[in-house]
């Protein structure tokens, strides 16, 4: 069918589980190619494990999820396509390693077991670092740069291999409010140039609407999802924080989102 | 000192602390980098048990020695793949029970045993032929296989979670590297013991990583300080008559307080607390008038 081949990430009805707790219940959702999502939700409501049946790194207990029409079991080397930046709170900042060398980690797999990295590896490192912006940085060792920039070889690292759809997990965890704001803008730039899909998972509710084509809201449950203006409502968040919730709006979508345990109340500028 | 040399066992034991000292940082590399520091210590004394078996049952005890710390290497691997059992709880408990397996053995023994002191402590003046050949033979191996695996390696000692995600066989390459860790240590218990080996493969890594934050260049300065401590500690000992094995640990000490008092990072960090330093003094004097 037409409709379905335009899509080029499919889950159907997943439940998942983590450890011992259901973490995905009936989650359904179609990606289109050139997309930029959000998916948001507390800690714990199942963002992560969501992005693990993607990569294929975790089976759901029922459902499936295709990508390119595939399930990821069929993908073989169609997966390295799929860049994936995992959390990454506990780096080893002292490692002895520069950030050309952990961009080039990227190729591993690509490069192959035992084989030294050759001249179209090494022009892909450099294509990546430019693409990121830290070409002038690619000597120096990784506890060196800024959180934001780190952020940023993580990304170099994933794009290396010029992967079609580019997954995140809360790439601004380690980030302060500014670094967070300056890196989403320079993600939104970053998916427009190279015209990626992209899927970002955060708690942040308020910066990353701005930035995203659609969100989607987890709470195990897919509590709702489409353009961020029209399903950011109170009742959503609500639903998906299980809690009352104040929330400014600066303009159409809103900035912060303080839980006030029961006591409703609306601000609008 | 050139006199020296024109012995045998001189000559034998210049070799066996070349193959040692390099082989030991090379491998420490990736102990330290890795925070398995406990795990050499745990199965370099593994081979304690296995020295014991073989002296016991007359079987050379550098195969008993093999088969005993690759397999306590292994075993820990497999325990702690299991989320149940902590990494450090896993080698606690083999460290333990193989040391105990080979007191049992000596219990057993007629008198005492002077050779297994010398595997306790090392004594490199005393190394055979064999002992040499085996080594470097070892060595090689050893060395081919990091190379070989460099950035594999690499890429599983600074993110073994993406390496995984990347496809990378993560844990084919940690049994790999248990396997390279045990072969070393049983490579060196001859020349510094079973009890110092360990020392010798964290302290000249832990040295270089003193000096550069650059990891060739770390490669490079812990195998020269390896060697280089292997053959100040082995003159030391042979000039005044000293045990081998512990010289050599302790030139490495010194060597890595040396470096650590010359670290650039410490220097860096020296200056950064200076420059916050005036920057307080500004603020204050800003404050005051």
């Amino acid at each position: 069918m037409p409709t379905e081949q335009s899509y080029i990430i499919e889950a159907e009805h997943i439940y998942a589980a983590y450890q011992d707790n259901l973490a995905l219940e009936d989650v359904s959702f179609n990606i289109r190619k050139g997309e930029f999502w959000g998916i948001l939700g507390p800690n714990g409501s199942g963002k992560t494990t969501l992005l693990k049946v993607i990569l294929g790194l975790m089976k759901p207990l029922s459902g499936t999820v295709r990508v390119w029409g595939q399930t990821p079991g069929q993908l073989g080397s169609k997966r390295d396509r799929i860049g994936y930046v995992p959390q990454h709170a506990t780096i080893d900042l002292s490692f002895p390693i520069s950030v050309y060398d952990v961009v080039m980690l990227g190729r591993s797999r690509m490069i192959g077991l035992g084989k030294r990295p050759g001249k179209e590896d090494k022009e892909a490192v450099q294509e990546a670092l430019k693409r990121v912006e830290l070409s002038k940085a690619a000597n120096r060792q990784i506890g060196q740069l800024s959180g934001g920039q780190r952020q940023r070889v993580m990304i170099a690292r994933s794009l290396v291999t010029f992967p079609e759809i580019l997954i995140l997990d809360e790439p601004t965890a380690a980030l302060d409010v500014n670094a967070t704001q300056s890196f989403y803008e320079w993600l939104h730039k970053m998916h427009h140039n190279m015209n990626l899909t992209m899927i970002v998972v955060s708690h942040d509710v308020g910066v990353i609407s701005r930035h995203v084509d659609t969100v989607a809201c987890l709470n195990r449950r897919l509590v709702a999802h489409g353009i961020p203006n029209e399903v950011m409502g109170k009742e959503t968040l609500e639903e998906m924080y299980g809690c009352d919730a104040i929330f400014f709006r600066h303009g159409e979508v809103p900035h912060m989102v303080v839980s006030t345990g029961g006591m409703p109340e609306k601000k609008n500028d | 000192m050139i006199d020296l040399l024109q012995y045998t066992f001189m000559q034998r034991a210049f070799v066996m602390a070349t193959v040692t000292g390099s082989l030991c940082a090379l491998v420490g590399i990736y102990v330290i980098l890795r925070s398995m520091s406990f795990i050499g210590a745990g199965i370099a004394h593994a081979s304690f048990g296995g020295v014991a078996l073989g002296l016991l049952t007359g079987i050379n005890p550098f195969f008993t020695a093999v088969v005993f710390c690759t397999g306590t290497a292994w075993a820990i691997g497999a325990v702690s793949e299991s989320a149940r059992i902590r990494e450090d709880t896993a080698v606690g408990i083999f460290f333990a029970s193989t040391m105990a397996f080979g007191v049992l053995l000596i219990g057993f023994m007629q008198g005492y045993n002077t050779d297994l002191f010398g595997y306790i402590f090392g004594n490199i003046l005393a190394v055979t032929s064999f002992d040499v050949w085996i080594g470097v033979v070892l060595a090689v191996i050893v060395v081919a296989t990091i190379i070989f695996f460099f950035k594999e390696f690499l890429f599983i000692t600074f993110d073994s979670e993406m390496a995984r995600v990347t496809g990378l066989p993560v844990r084919l390459l940690n049994y790999l590297m248990l396997t390279l860790i045990a072969l070393t240590i049983v490579i060196s218990i001859k020349a510094v013991g079973i009890v110092l080996v360990s020392a010798l493969i964290v302290t000249p890594a832990a040295a270089a990583q003193q000096l550069t934050r650059n990891f060739r260049h770390m490669l490079l300065i812990a195998v020269s300080l390896g060697i280089a401590a292997s053959w100040i500690g082995l003159i030391l000992s042979a000039l005044f008559d000293i045990p081998s094995g512990a010289t050599i640990v302790l030139t490495a000490t010194v060597i890595f307080f040396l470096c650590s008092v010359l670290s650039p990072h410490r220097r860096h960090k020296h200056i950064q607390r200076e420059r916050l330093e005036h920057e307080v003094i500004e603020s204050k004097e800003k404050r005051d008038e």
